[in-house]
Parts: structure tokens; sequence; C-alpha cells
């Protein structure tokens, strides 16, 4: 069977969901080996295997980090020129996605981006995508070259398959031209103790219903164990970090649950929720276009309700 | 300070999208189409670093007859020149193929005075691929600085913010660079009155493929390095239960989310 080629998204080591997806996507298509650019392998190693990481591509060094994209992109393109491998998956945040596009004028491969399924087919990999704010679902595939696909976030539930990975140390060349783009400063954002909005099974978004106000929105997500979000509005005021802001210059979330609370519903906020699988809104207004997409609704004031629902939701668990 | 900003002319998002159902494209044609919202915020980012000093700003765009009007909505702004790739031969490219034409579009504006910054924005509006710009650099070799929610332009150098999922980085590299913008970046101005006469006799230079040798084989829809298989309008949801808040809400909210298993 053909390998296939994962790009392990971690930081120092500490692998994120987003990967265990590919894993779990690529034992469909052939044998996923993992490839690991950078420090912490010592952290991921149990992971990638219990996933079913069959061989592990390890690039460690100097020449890789601390750059933006191009030199991870060159490694790629020389591991698939080595390999050929069925398909290459790569987890769709921005860097992601830039890792893909270099990697595909490369190695003359079709690119295909924000996948939400993919599955094996006659020609190659089949994927599933959803555009226009998810109003479609597009089929495609890669006609040229070895298919190269991103893959978001929740697109799969990680499944574990235990191997024991066969580790290679790689040795590559980067180009110093791929270096030419210096990350000069790190800045880790601040952890809030909540779950990562990406990989969180339920969100809860606040608007500018709020009026700058999320402590009720917090609060409600602390009590269902929920990432927070917020939506431009919320965030262009300052009221929250832009880094929350769902939709389409945001994140793309899909979670099992996702609460819009004092958030109207416009079409760049629903590009980035629409394919949650329950929606659930608290709005003022009973015209807001939010509440043509929900699965529960309330017209009511959030401030009224979402403490309640805390409450109730605090007494029931006990 | 030569600046050059890629512009798209796309569908206007709150029409009724959709495809073309003979040969599975986004259907251009149903739907108004305007200046990609997220491009104004490259437009405006270039007029301000050559107003900062001084320069000229040309917009590049790839698209149908329509797209003129991405080029024209700029010029109002005050970019300086336009130059427009308009070939029926181009119908249905993808992004390997539009990076393409985009590159030796830039290089052939390079030619007359090599662009200090390439700017795009950071996603068009209707394909959101977020992949042009990176495939741009790689074809021109240039520095990549993506995703820059802030742009500092010093003694060669350009230096940017960018927010990432974990952390914030600042990114430095030498110019010429290509740099992508997000919408955090600043606040594009409208086209003044005067702004909207002056644009009226401003240049816009129209280039066929053949003006940039490229061969037509390379590009439009037989030749996509991907291929769309079919597509499905999503069935709209389906409205679930609405209730108004009657000093109960939360309570009712709550019961929801047991029912479904939440709590
Ligand atoms: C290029 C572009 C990209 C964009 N990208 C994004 C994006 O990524 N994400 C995004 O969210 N938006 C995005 N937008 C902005 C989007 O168009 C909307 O402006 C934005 O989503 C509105 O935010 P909102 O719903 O919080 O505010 P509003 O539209 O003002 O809605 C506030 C809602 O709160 C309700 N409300 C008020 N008080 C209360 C209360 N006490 N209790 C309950 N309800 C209350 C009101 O009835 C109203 O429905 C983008 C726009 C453009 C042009
Ligand atoms: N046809 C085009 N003409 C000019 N610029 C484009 C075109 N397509 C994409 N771009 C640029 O590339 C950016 C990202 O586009 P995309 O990769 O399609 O999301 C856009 O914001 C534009 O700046």
């Amino acid at each position: 069977m053909a390998e296939v080629l994962v790009l392990v998204d971690h930081v120092d080591g500490a692998v994120r969901k987003t990967t265990n997806e590919l894993l779990t996507l690529a034992r469909r298509l052939g044998e996923p080996s993992a490839v690991f650019i950078g420090d912490g392998y010592d952290a991921a190693a149990d992971t990638l295997g219990r996933f079913g990481a069959q061989k592990v591509y390890k690039i460690a060094g100097a020449d890789v980090e601390g750059y933006l994209v191009a030199p991870k992109a060159e490694v790629l393109a020389q591991l698939v020129e080595r390999t050929q491998p069925a398909a290459v998956l790569i987890g769709s945040s921005a860097e992601g996605k830039e890792i893909a596009a270099r990697l595909a004028i490369k190695t003359n491969s079709g690119l295909i981006t924000d996948a939400v399924d993919v599955q094996p087919g006659e020609g190659g990999p089949q994927t599933t995508q959803s555009v226009f704010a998810g109003g479609f679902t597009v089929q495609a595939y890669v006609s040229k070259g070895t298919p190269i696909i991103t893959v978001k976030p929740n697109s799969a539930s990680p499944e574990e398959a235990p191997a024991s990975p066969a580790v290679e140390d790689v040795d590559v060349t980067i180009s110093d031209a791929a270096k030419s783009a210096r990350i000069v400063e790190t800045k880790p954002r601040e952890k809030t103790g909540r779950p990562d909005l990406n990989e969180a099974a339920i969100v809860v978004s606040g608007g500018r219903g709020t009026s700058g106000d999320f402590s009720p929105v917090e609060a409600f997500a602390d009590a269902l164990g929920a990432a927070v979000g917020a939506s431009r509005a919320a965030v262009d005021a300052g009221w929250y970090p832009h880094s929350n802001q769902v939709g389409q210059t945001g994140k793309q979330v899909s979670p099992q649950l996702y609460v819009a609370a004092g958030i109207s519903g416009a079409i760049q906020h629903r590009a980035g929720m629409q394919t949650s699988k329950t929606i659930v809104a608290i709005n003022k207004d009973s015209e807001a276009p939010i509440f043509e997409l929900v699965d529960f609704g309330v017209v009511g004031d959030l401030f009224q309700v979402l403490p309640q629902a805390t409450e109730k939701i605090i007494q029931t668990k006990g | 300070m030569k600046i050059v900003v890629c512009v798209k002319y796309v569908p206007d998002a709150q029409g009724e999208r959709t495809f073309n159902a003979s040969d599975n494209t986004t259907d251009r044609t149903g739907v108004d189409g305007l200046l990609s919202e997220l491009d104004e915020y490259a437009v405006e980012e270039a007029l301000k670093i050559v107003e900062a000093s001084e320069g000229e700003v040309v917009v590049l765009t790839m698209g149908p007859e329509d797209a003129e009007q991405a080029i024209r909505k700029s010029l109002q702004m005050g970019a300086h020149s336009g130059v427009h790739i308009l070939d029926d031969a181009l119908h249905g490219s993808d992004a390997p193929a539009t990076s393409l034409v985009l590159a030796k579009a830039i290089e052939k504006i390079n030619a007359d005075g090599q662009a200090d910054l390439v700017i795009t924005g950071m996603a068009s509006t209707d394909g959101t691929m977020s992949v042009v710009p990176a495939m741009l650099a790689e074809r021109l070799g240039l520095p990549q600085v993506t995703m820059a929610s802030e742009v500092k332009l010093e003694d060669g150098s350009v230096t940017i913010r960018r927010d990432g999922d974990v952390s914030t980085e600042t990114i430095t590299a030498p110019v010429p660079a290509l740099v992508s913008v997000t919408d955090q970046i600043n606040e594009p101005r409208y086209p003044s009155f005067k702004g909207i006469m002056a644009a009226k006799k401003k240049p816009v230079q129209t280039w066929s493929l053949a003006d940039l040798g490229v061969d037509a084989g390379e590009v439009g829809l037989d030749a996509a390095w991907t291929k769309v298989d079919s597509f499905a309008q999503r069935p709209p949801r389906q409205q679930g239960e609405i209730v108004t808040d009657e000093g109960d809400g939360g309570q009712k909210l709550v019961e929801f989310l047991v029912s479904r298993k939440f709590v």
C-alpha cells in the first residue's frame, strides 16, 4: 500500500487533535507516514503511534524553525519526490494552507483546501468541501500530480489504531531563499484554560448583543466545558480577542453544538459556523437571521436567559 | 516605491451565489460583482505606504470583462494605474493557473521598474482558499510575509505582525517581498468625489495571455489540476423550535440541551 504523508501540527511536541484526525483519514487511503518537523518529538511519539502512523519522518534543526512556511514546503517537496505518496494531508490552518500552496507549485500537483471529508476513490482520494458560506457541498479530486489536501478540523473523529512506527531522521537541504522571511519574535497566546476553538465539541459565541460584557457568555461556556467565540462586531469593538473570531475572516468551526448569543447571523458569520451539527441562538429580535439556522432558539435577553441556563446546568450536573 | 496590488472581482456574497451546471464553475453572471472586500484592505495599505513616502500603486486583476470594475474602484480609492488580464481562455482557471498568470503579469509590470512590494488580500471572498499569495511568492521567488495585521517598512526590509492560532509572530524579510493583509490591518477608505472623477483619467492596460507569453493550454478549466465531480445545494437547515422567553427561557434551553445529551 502506498504511503500517505501527514504533516504533524504540534507545539513543542504537543500534537494537536487535527493531526489525529488526519492520521485517521490517511488510513482510508494508504499507510500513514507522519512528517514531524521541529523539536519535541519525544513528547509526540506516543500519540503518533497510537493513531496509526506506520512511519515517522523526523526533521529537526534550526534550518526549518524560525522561518515562515517556505522551508516546511521544501521539506515536504523532497519527501514527496522520494516516497511518491498516494496523498499529502495537511491541517487547514492559515499556515497549513500556505505550506500546501507552495508544495502544489513545487511538485506540479493539484491542491484541494478545506476538505470536510476524504474518501478513497477510483482515481485517488475524493474530497467533500463546503462552499459559499456552507450553502453548497462540492465533490472534487486532484487530477494532476500528487493529491495535496488540506482538511478542516473536526472533519473526522480520531480513531486509535496502535502501531509502532519506524522513525527516520531525515536530512534536508533548505534553500537560502526559503529562509528569507524570518520569525524574529513569538508571543504565545495567553492560556484561558478553555478548550481550543478549533477543537472544542461545544462553542459558545457572543456578539454585539453582549454590549461588551462577555461574563454571561463565559460562565455559560464554562458550565458546558465549551470554547468561547465572538462575532466580528464584538472583536472590532475590542471586547474579545481576534483569535476568537468566528466567521469568514476568523475561525471556521464545526463543533457538535454552537451557541450564538446576541449575534444576528450575517453571511460572513455563518460562513464560520454553519456546518456545526447543532445550532442554538439567543437573540432579542425574533426576526434575526440566525434563527433560520437553529435547532433551538430563544427569543429573549441574553442577560436573563444565559445566567438562568448556567445555573440550571450546574444544578442538573449536581 | 512601487507597489503592485492584486485585486479580485467576485460575486457579491449578499447575492444568491451558485454554480454553472454546464461546467461546475462559479457562476459569475447571475450575481452582481464587486471588488472583493478583503482586497480593499490591500489597496488601502498600499496607499498608506506610498502616501507616507512617495511612489505609485498599480492594481492588477485577472478576470472577465466586468472585472475592470474592481480596478476602477481601486483607482477611485487612489491607486495610480491598472492592469487587467483578460482572455477567454482563462475561464475556470484554478489557483495554480491564476498564480501563474498573475506572476507573469507582475514580471511584465516589473520590466519597467521593479516593484518593492506585491500586496494581496488574505483570501478571495468567493473561493476563500487563501493560497494564491503563497503560490505567487513561490513562483516569483519572493520572501513571503503573509496574513499581516500590521506592516512596517524600513531600510529595505518589511516587518509584519501575524496573529496565528497559538501565538503572535513578528516576521521580517528583505524587500522586494510579497505581503498579504488581513481585515484587521486598517479601515479602507471610501472613494471621494474627487477620487471618482480622477479615476476616469487613470490608465488601465488590458493584456491577453499572448501578451504575457502564457500558453492558453496552461490555464482554464481543462488545464485545472483539480476537477469538480459534482456540487449540491445543501438542503436549507430546518428551523427548529423557537421559544419566547417568559421568564423560563434559560430553563427551556437547558431542557433542549439535556434532550440532546449536551448536559
Ligand atoms: C469582508 C468581511 C468579512 C467579515 N468577516 C466576519 C467574520 O469572520 N465573523 C463575523 O462574525 N462577522 C464578519 N463580518 C461582519 C458581519 O457582516 C457582521 O457585521 C457581524 O457578524 C455582526 O456581528 P453581530 O451579529 O455580533 O452584530 P449585529 O449584527 O449588530 O447583531 C447583534 C445582535 O444582537 C442582538 N441583541 C442585542 N442585544 C441583545 C441582548 N441583550 N440579548 C440578546 N440579543 C441581543 C440583536 O437583536 C442583534 O441581532 C465580515 C464582514 C465583511 C464585510
Ligand atoms: N483573479 C485574481 N486577480 C487578481 N488577484 C487575485 C485573483 N485571485 C486571487 N487574487 C489575490 O489573491 C488573494 C487570495 O486569493 P485566494 O487564494 O483565491 O483566496 C486575493 O485576496 C487577491 O489579492
